[in-house]
């Protein structure tokens, strides 16, 4: 256990330079770089020496004592076909032929313990986590089986117990974690007779992949996979072809996965700060507007009723007024006759009389 | 508070989770707010 | 209960029931075979292809329709569109079961089922935005089954609960829509980790701007698609209210949903500008995006907007239907199609029987629930005890 508990953290000045390449917010706003656990191993892959003899495959078959394959490790045939990562084969071996006259390449793939992983970040349960050795670990304790980290691992290594019917795990490999922590070698690593897997501090690997590329440089391509991809993986990988050519993607980036979610991430909390204000805002508007438009309601219904009553009693003036006159000319001419005909009879008999009746009757209209 | 992370991830989690924690308090904290806000002219809306 | 009786003497045998119990039956044969051999036997996912149609379809589609919760509770309680209050209650409704169903539906697709409470209770990882989905999701399950509460409470007649209930409707309406907002937009955001799976013209940084303003118009859309189909099923149940105002209902919805999804292709073209994915449209995967965006995005927005102008029902009725089945294209693009695209297509998922026979025993079940309540609790219409104080 040779880490030294360093400190690589450090603080960027340049702002500006970092938000340009990290991209996202909210970590561009802290400024800082991580560069992951200082010290922690990896292995270095180098393809040119793999001789397809699927050794590790065995060996890692043997350590995580998983069940044992119906073709025997020793059957090379299992190379014509492509294969991938399952949940009883941690590690497989495939082989490359893109150029008739060219030999074979071989190239071994298994979990590539990134720095940045994909899979941990996606996790809803940390069941995934990376640790100080620099392995990317599994806690089949917590896992729910959602299946999220294998829609999230570029790489498509983690694999299902999809037979399991109640308790299935995400199977990947561990970098043999357990070993590591007794001071041993990951059992790959060990089996391999050609020295292609090479492990050790992930420093340590670069530079020695470095300095193999400037010996050889008609060996090797001017890149080390995994240097800088998904923001840097523990396994790295040397290779004569193109990476691309040998079933390793080139057009991953060098973003850390967990770089794409942070936007969405931090919008989540701004969403339920601010949310609240708006909808409370919009519905103290919408309710202000219900009062004033019913405060207004009311005003114009009671004017109307103003408005009506004044009508009312206008109409009912005029109506009193003509009601008056046309009685009072009905009087008038009521006494017109009266007089006349107390006229005639006044000429008869006496005149006294009749005028005081005539006097008596219009003061009662009064 | 000089807790070291050394990955992104690790970072990611920690302010994630103190901030999920923040905002349930916010929500609550807004709600309240408001009620104290309104708390007076509540009473001259009736009509 | 005069009801029931009515229902008995129909005879029990119409053809919803018939294929209805055949569904169930079937979906009770794959729960044994599910729960018994493992996923392995009943589905056709594999290690490459790890969520099929039970996340495709189940979760993503079921949580976009059921977002007619959020969208008709936040016209009528926070835009104070008061004349839309009939159409709440089946709303709300059919998001609660919509939710149910989801989670319900997960039960099958994760491995260890019972340990679904521990992203929220156990081991919180806030990293992921599954976590921020799963919160979200159990938050708004519960929020919507005190919003649809007061409707049970009323035939069960707990008055007192039930005007406590009621009395909370604003601070859930806004708490429900806050959650909408969230875990509609990162269901999109679940698949932005993945940029090197998911073909460029369905992958954008606006993944969640995307499927929160598409949650908008599928749910609007099926507010009105379902009134369409409540009206034919369950015209005895509804009240006088309910149908006076449905016609405003669905052209005042269709009239949103119209302009919504007009501003959704917008922001989609955006989106495809600010990468500078226009190369990609002239390839087969180009046609099949555009068909998803001009054939189930712009010309029903187009059918809502002439339907709208006539005050033509029917084909208010016809745009919310292919907008619903774009909203269900949209996510299964997402998910299924255009996720894993640089595969081979030997690698590539297509769901078993047993899976599409699951989706249909959810959605079946969620059918059979909702008649059950409906023609029992007042949801179309409103208990005489209560009609004048909401």
């Amino acid at each position: 256990m040779g880490i030294s508990r360093r400190q690589f953290l450090g603080w960027l000045g340049a702002a500006a330079g970092t938000s340009a390449v990290l991209g996202e917010k909210t970590e561009a706003a802290s400024n800082k770089v991580f560069k992951g656990y200082p010290g922690s191993f990896g292995v270095l892959h180098d393809t040119t020496r793999c001789i397809g003899c699927r050794k590790c495959e065995e060996a890692c078959n043997r350590v995580n004592e998983l069940p044992l394959p119906k073709i025997p490790f020793e059957d090379l045939a299992v190379l014509n076909t492509k294969r991938r990562t399952q949940s009883d084969a941690y590690t497989v071996v495939n082989r490359f032929i893109n150029n008739g006259n060219m030999q074979p390449v071989f190239v071994k793939s298994q979990c590539n313990h990134c720095l940045e992983p994909a899979c941990a970040s996606a996790c809803f349960v940390k069941a995934l986590k990376k640790v100080s050795t620099g392995a990317v670990v599994y806690d089949s304790s917590l896992c729910v089986g959602c299946r999220y980290c294998m829609i999230a691992c570029p790489f498509n290594i983690p694999a299902y117990e999809y037979n399991n019917p109640l308790t299935p795990r995400v199977m990947k490999c561990t970098m043999c974690h357990p070993l590591i922590e007794k001071g041993l070698l990951p059992g790959c690593v060990e089996a391999c007779p050609k020295e292609a897997l090479t492990f050790g501090p992930r420093e340590k690997l670069l530079k020695e992949a470095w300095q193999r590329i400037e010996k050889y440089s008609d060996r090797y391509l001017d890149h080390i996979y995994g240097e800088h991809e998904m923001g840097g993986t523990g396994w790295v990988y040397l290779s004569g072809r193109p990476f691309a050519d040998i079933g390793m993607r080139d057009d991953l980036g060098i973003q850390p996965a967990s770089s794409y979610t942070s936007g969405p991430l931090a919008a989540v909390p701004v969403v339920v700060g601010l949310w609240p204000v708006l909808l409370t805002g919009i519905y103290a508007i919408s309710k202000r507007k219900d009062k004033i438009s019913e405060e207004e309601r009311i005003e114009a219904v009671s004017r109307t009723k103003a408005n009506a009553n004044e009508e009312m009693k206008a109409k009912l003036a005029a109506l009193k007024d003509t009601m008056t006159k046309e009685k009072e000319a009905a009087i008038n001419l009521e006494v017109k006759r009266a007089l006349e005909d107390a006229a005639k009879k006044i000429k008869a008999e006496q005149p006294e009389s009749a005028k005081d009746e005539s006097v008596n009757i219009s003061g009662e209209e009064k | 508070m000089d807790t070291i992370f050394y990955t992104l991830h690790d970072f990611l989690l920690h302010s994630k989770s103190v901030t999920y924690i923040l905002i349930g308090g916010i929500l609550i904290g807004l709600m309240l707010f408001w009620i104290f806000l309104t708390g007076r002219d509540e009473k001259k809306r009736t009509f | 209960m005069s009801q029931e009786t009515a229902y008995a003497n129909k005879s029990i045998f119409t053809p919803f029931n018939i294929i209805a119990s055949i569904i169930i039956i079937a979906g009770l044969i794959v729960t044994v075979l599910r729960f018994t051999k493992g996923l392995g036997t009943v589905t056709n996912l594999d290690n490459n292809n790890p969520w099929g149609i039970w996340i495709g379809f189940d979760l993503l589609c079921g949580v976009a329709l059921a977002a007619g919760g959020y969208v008709t509770s936040a016209a009528c309680y926070i835009f104070g569109l008061k004349r839309y209050h009939s159409a709440v209650r089946p709303a709300i409704l059919t998001a609660f079961l919509g939710y149910a169903l989801v989670v319900l539906a997960l039960h099958y697709d994760v491995g260890r089922p019972w340990r679904l409470p521990y992203p929220v209770f156990i081991s919180q990882g806030t990293t992921s935005l599954l976590f921020e989905v799963g919160l979200c999701v159990f938050l708004y399950l519960s929020v919507l089954f005190i919003e649809y509460s007061p409707a049970a409470l009323e035939w069960l007649g707990l008055k007192k609960i039930r005007n406590l209930i009621v009395r909370l409707t604003l601070v859930l309406t806004i708490f429900g829509v806050i959650l909408s907002t969230l875990h509609q937009s990162s269901l999109g955001a679940l698949f932005m980790i993945a940029p090197s799976k998911l073909h460029p013209l369905w992958y954008s940084n606006y993944l969640t701007v995307y499927f929160f303003i598409s949650s908008m118009f599928s749910g609007l859309s099926m507010v009105i698609f379902e009134g369409s189909l409540a009206h034919r099923y369950f015209h005895n149940k509804m009240d006088e209210t309910h149908l006076k105002e449905s016609k405003d209902v669905a052209l005042g919805f269709g009239k949103a949903a119209s302009f919504i999804m007009m501003g959704y292709v917008g922001v989609k073209l955006i989106g495809i500008s600010i990468d500078n994915n226009w190369h990609y449209l002239t390839t087969g995967w180009g046609a099949w995006y555009l068909l998803e965006l001009i054939g189930f995005a712009a010309i029903p927005s187009f059918m809502y907007a002439i339907a709208v102008r006539e005050k033509n029902l029917r084909l208010v009725r016809w745009a919310a239907l292919i907008s619903v089945i774009g909203v269900v294209l949209n996510r299964f693009n997402v998910s299924l199609v255009a996720f894993n695209w640089q595969l081979t297509s030997a690698e590539r998922y297509f769901p078993s029987w047993s899976e599409i026979v699951i989706s249909l025993f959810v959605v079946t079940i969620g059918l059979v629930v909702y008649r059950f309540i409906v023609t029992r609790m007042p949801i179309l219409h409103e208990h005489p005890d209560y009609q004048h104080d909401n």
